[in-house]
């Protein structure tokens, strides 16, 4: 099936829907939201031929296209997926289906830009997840911030300025550091921004450890870790949910795969001699911002504040530099992606009923809304680890990796079972559970038709992913067996 | 006395422009204002005859070095590629101010006359391989711009900014000459070509030599506008009639590029140690002074004109990075980046100047940048056409002006000049800040002016069209960066 351009065609095919619906006005918002939707439904199409078509059993990239871009520095149109990038276009794709059927009804003003904005972005992503050359990887990258700057600012909430803002320099920091970094690899290199031959490069420690400088700016802040994350809560807060889900699900799995395919593979002796201060940072942000997490009063901001906790798991685990560490952070990553996303998109559910995130204005929702109660209860579940949901293989394998590792820091990690538990059955408690808080609450219509559906795939994903992890877990084996073997040769 | 006829063929664009623009000032001499439109026809075929002459020109000469007037005027690759520059940008300046000038009484003859003695300035200084032409030429397009700042004559404004831009260009041209005659005085010559034979093979007196180097880069550097000889740039570019701010802003800049490369680059390469020094200075003081001041800016021009400060500061680090430790290898790299920065910029600042035009109307400017407020909402084309160019200014891909940075940081690495490039992003990252806050206003905010946007045709066709140019050369930039790189190596 190695036919057709797939990559290309997971890439642009959004972009180009995206650009379409733009000429539309609010008056045609009907249609505008059809074709979206057939956007994002053949973009999920033309993806899944990366999965069906996959082989599993080297570590080379997939589907690989090659052609020249701008040749004056190099610089080459250059796709490609290995075990480890395709999970995400996949995810990538399946997550904007959901973001066009979520933002159906609670987006009535200027439908066609923020639908054009979440397909053109879904592209982008798509591109960063593909590109093996640098410069294709750093473009798509730095251009998926334009989208999510609108979509916060545009559809966001009463401080959405300064949140978008916030969020643009807060990433674009670090994301021209690392261009510099580029610039100096390929300097290096003898004039290639191909991220393979970079791989080969040999590079002296003291380089290594400013390039990891420069590229840990640019990831540890879309991760985001402790102590680069404050943009995260205020983002998260003010968007709409939509932005919130892509965000959630997505835009902070392009810092950890940044770590996977440049700090780690490039820089590997940077990496070892550096991984005590990962493995601190990740700690941290797994116990000290799950206990943040547990006084917060607003639903989302607790929300983002377990994410920051959850990928703390994951640089947890790419840092441990074992089997069980690597592939559990990526088993992580793609549950995070939907759980995090399933956990927005439920208070998006609530608040487009009572426009209200506070936790103290809800309580009883059971009681009028029992199916929507039903399915956030799964997801609270998995947000927690308990097994048999997505969030547990993941969470499992890093702690098993971090005990290889060391006891104290398995032991650390572990604790976030407890945290993680703490924070998500007591928001859960408050707003879901007990007497009906007041007459908003009292009025409140269980879920729709759409709304079901979106919840309902969702919890598909994280009740398979929970129960039969394998087709997950065999895709990425030769990659990230091939990754470690590479870490373990110096490169002095 | 024998007289033997110059070749004449290199100069035919200058010539041609020439014989343009007396017809021009005579025709409008007989036409009632309602036939205004005829000197304006007429203008822009005279660009359209001139880039067809410079076109001809390159084919003629096959590319070729071509030098004539007793060596004294040079027409090489680069001089036909920023000349073709030069002409877009007047031609698209014209386009963009018609309304505006209309509007305001100042659609008149001598405006066509003096645009076109000023684009003459600038051709006459891009093809300069002598001290004298070039001077001929920098004051032909001062003096053509200071008339322009001041032809709304009404404007105390605009005339405090002519005034002022005036003086301090009469003491910048001071400097330069003063250089001039200190670099005479060492070498002997004014010829550029020999300037350089000179300073490789006959040892002049070095204290005379970097003595007026310093003159000759100071009068350069008021050209450009970069600190410390920037004082003119916020008043002018504010002061003027937004018209001729773009004038000023745009294609000049052009002329001011080719100039540091036929001063600093054909003729002193061997001073190379001592202006890059000069260089790195002034260039991140501008980067810091410029991006800094913008945002504390309320006027759309005064924070374009800031902004122009820094671009300007960013595209010497292209000039600086060229030699390094007498190696050239870098230098066809760093120059062209250079080159291709400059073109990108003026290509963004006729969008961005020009949108400014396009949301002002009779008796209204649009200044101020709560007049670019709900933008978006008022008419999302617009709004998006303006999102492009502040992003390309910005420096964020998919818009060119990310690769014009990249081009430039490249050479800075290969010259081992790691600590500039970073400082270079890090004060890009604020400049980032005042870029977006255009983009919040016109997005985030609400509208509080209501009016209708109705431009011309023509206007709105161009303006959409030199939008999207940002973003089309962004997604391919190769042909641009390749066709800078050309012209350089020719050099």
């Amino acid at each position: 099936m190695t036919s057709a351009p797939w990559l290309s065609l997971s890439i642009w095919i959004p972009i180009l829907f995206g650009l379409a619906v733009l000429v539309f006005s609010d008056r045609h918002a009907a249609q505008v939201r059809q074709i979206s939707l057939i956007g994002a439904v053949l973009g999920l199409a033309v993806s899944l031929p990366l999965y069906s078509g996959f082989d599993t059993q080297t570590s080379a990239m997939q589907f690989v296209e090659l052609s020249p871009w701008i040749p004056r520095f190099n610089i080459h149109y250059n796709l490609g997926v290995d075990g480890i990038s395709v999970l995400f276009i996949l995810l990538n794709s399946f997550i904007t289906v959901l973001v066009v059927l979520a933002g159906w009804e609670s987006i009535k003003q200027r439908v066609a830009q923020y639908m054009a904005a979440f397909l053109i972005m879904s592209g982008l992503l798509n591109g960063v997840f593909a590109a093996l050359d640098a410069m294709l990887f750093y473009v798509f990258f730095e251009a998926t911030l334009i989208p999510m700057y609108l979509v916060i600012g545009v559809w966001g909430g009463p401080n959405r300025v300064y949140a978008a803002v916030k969020f643009f320099l807060y990433t674009l920091l670090g994301s021209l550091l690392m261009l510099v970094a580029f610039l100096y690899l390929f300097d290096k290199s003898g004039g290639s921004f191909a991220i393979l031959d970079w791989h080969k490069l040999p590079l002296a420690m003291t380089p290594q450890l400013l390039l990891f400088g420069a590229f840990f700016l640019a990831f540890a802040v879309k991760v985001p870790m402790w102590p680069v994350h404050t943009w995260l809560p205020d983002a998260h807060v003010e968007a709409p949910t939509g932005g919130s889900a892509v965000l959630a699900a997505i835009l902070l799995k392009l810092g950890a795969y940044g770590f996977i395919r440049f700090s780690l593979p490039v820089l590997p002796d940077a990496s070892h001699a550096l991984s005590g201060y990962m493995i601190t940072l990740s700690l941290i942000a797994v116990v000290y911002i799950g206990l943040v997490a547990i006084a917060q009063t607003d639903m989302k901001k607790l929300i983002a504040y377990s994410s920051i906790a959850h990928m703390g798991f994951v640089t947890l685990g790419f840092f441990i530099f074992n089997a069980y560490g690597v592939e559990g952070a990526l088993v992580q990553m793609v549950s995070h992606g939907f759980v995090s996303a399933a956990m927005f998109l439920c208070v998006g559910v609530m608040y487009d009923r009572m426009h209200s995130r506070n936790i103290a204005d809800y309580g009883g929702v059971v009681n009028t809304m029992p199916k929507f109660a039903s399915l956030m209860m799964l997801f609270a579940m998995a947000n927690c680890g308990l097994p048999a949901t997505s969030g547990f293989v993941g969470e499992f394998m890093v702690i098993m990796g971090a005990l290889k590792h060391s006891f104290w820091i398995g032991f650390l990690a572990a604790t976030t079972l407890i945290w993680g538990a703490a924070y998500t059955l007591w928001l859960y408690k408050r707003v879901i559970f007990g007497a009906v808080a007041n007459e908003h609450v009292a009025a409140l219509k269980d879920i729709g038709a759409r709304e079901f559906l979106v919840l309902a795939l969702l919890a598909l994903a994280v009740l398979g992913m929970g129960l039969y992890p394998v087709p997950l877990t065999e895709v990425m084996h030769a990659s990230v067996n091939e990754l470690l073997k590479h870490l373990a040769v110096s490169k002095l | 006395m024998n007289f033997t006829m110059p070749n004449l063929l290199p100069a035919y664009p200058e010539i041609c422009l020439l014989i343009m623009v007396s017809v021009v000032l005579v025709v409008d001499l007989f036409l009632p204002e309602r036939l205004r439109y005829v000197t304006y026809a007429l203008t822009q075929l005279t660009l359209a005859g001139c880039a067809l002459l410079t076109l001809n020109v390159a084919y003629l000469t096959e590319g070729q070095v071509a030098y004539t007037f007793s060596n004294m005027f040079v027409a090489d690759l680069m001089a036909h590629a920023l000349k073709l520059g030069a002409y877009i940008a007047v031609s698209t300046t014209l386009v963009y101010s018609r309304a505006y000038l209309a509007d305001r009484g100042l659609w008149k003859g001598e405006f066509f006359a003096l645009v076109l003695f000023a684009l003459m300035g600038m051709m006459v200084m891009i093809s300069a391989n002598h001290f004298l032409t070039l001077y001929l030429g920098l004051e032909l397009l001062s003096l053509s711009l200071y008339a322009l700042v001041a032809l709304n004559r009404d404007s105390a404004l605009s005339t405090e900014a002519a005034m002022k831009y005036f003086v301090l260009g009469a003491l910048a041209s001071g400097l330069l000459l003063y250089g001039m005659s200190m670099i005479y005085g060492a070498t002997g010559t004014l010829d550029i070509s020999q300037v350089a034979k000179s300073i490789a093979t006959a040892h002049p007196n070095k204290t005379v030599l970097t003595f007026g180097l310093v003159f000759l880069v100071s009068g350069m550097a008021f050209k450009l506008g970069v600190v410390p000889f920037h004082m003119w740039i916020p008043d002018v570019y504010h002061g003027a009639p937004t018209a001729m701010t773009l004038l000023i802003g745009s294609a000049p800049k052009l002329a001011a590029f080719a100039m540091a490369m036929r001063l600093l680059v054909n003729g002193l390469l061997d001073l190379a140690v001592d202006w890059q020094q000069m260089l790195v200075i002034m260039s991140v003081l501008s980067m810091a002074l410029g991006n800094l001041a913008a945002i504390a800016q309320t006027n759309i021009k005064r924070m374009l004109a800031y902004s122009t400060i820094s671009h300007m500061g960013f595209m010497l680090l292209g000039l600086l990075a060229g030699v390094v430790n007498g190696n050239w290898l870098n230098a066809a790299d760093a120059y062209s980046a250079a080159m291709f920065y400059v073109v990108v910029y003026v290509l963004t600042t006729l969008g961005s100047f020009g949108m400014v035009m396009l949301l002002s109307r009779a008796g209204f400017e649009a200044e101020n940048l709560d007049d670019f407020k709900g933008l978006n909402a008022r008419n999302p084309w617009y709004a998006f056409i303006m999102l492009l160019l502040m992003f390309s200014l910005a420096g964020v891909p998919p818009t060119v002006g990310f690769y014009a940075k990249l081009s430039v940081l490249q050479p800075l690495l290969a010259a081992d000049m790691a600590w500039l490039a970073v400082a270079a992003v890090l004060f890009s990252l604020i400049g980032a800040f005042y870029y977006l806050r255009i983009v919040k206003l016109m997005y985030f905010d609400a509208p509080t002016d209501t009016a209708p946007i109705k431009p011309n045709l023509d206007m709105s066709v161009l303006i959409s069209v030199n939008g999207l140019a940002v973003l089309a050369l962004g997604i391919m930039p190769q042909s641009l960066m390749a066709l800078c790189y050309f012209s350089i190596k020719s050099l």
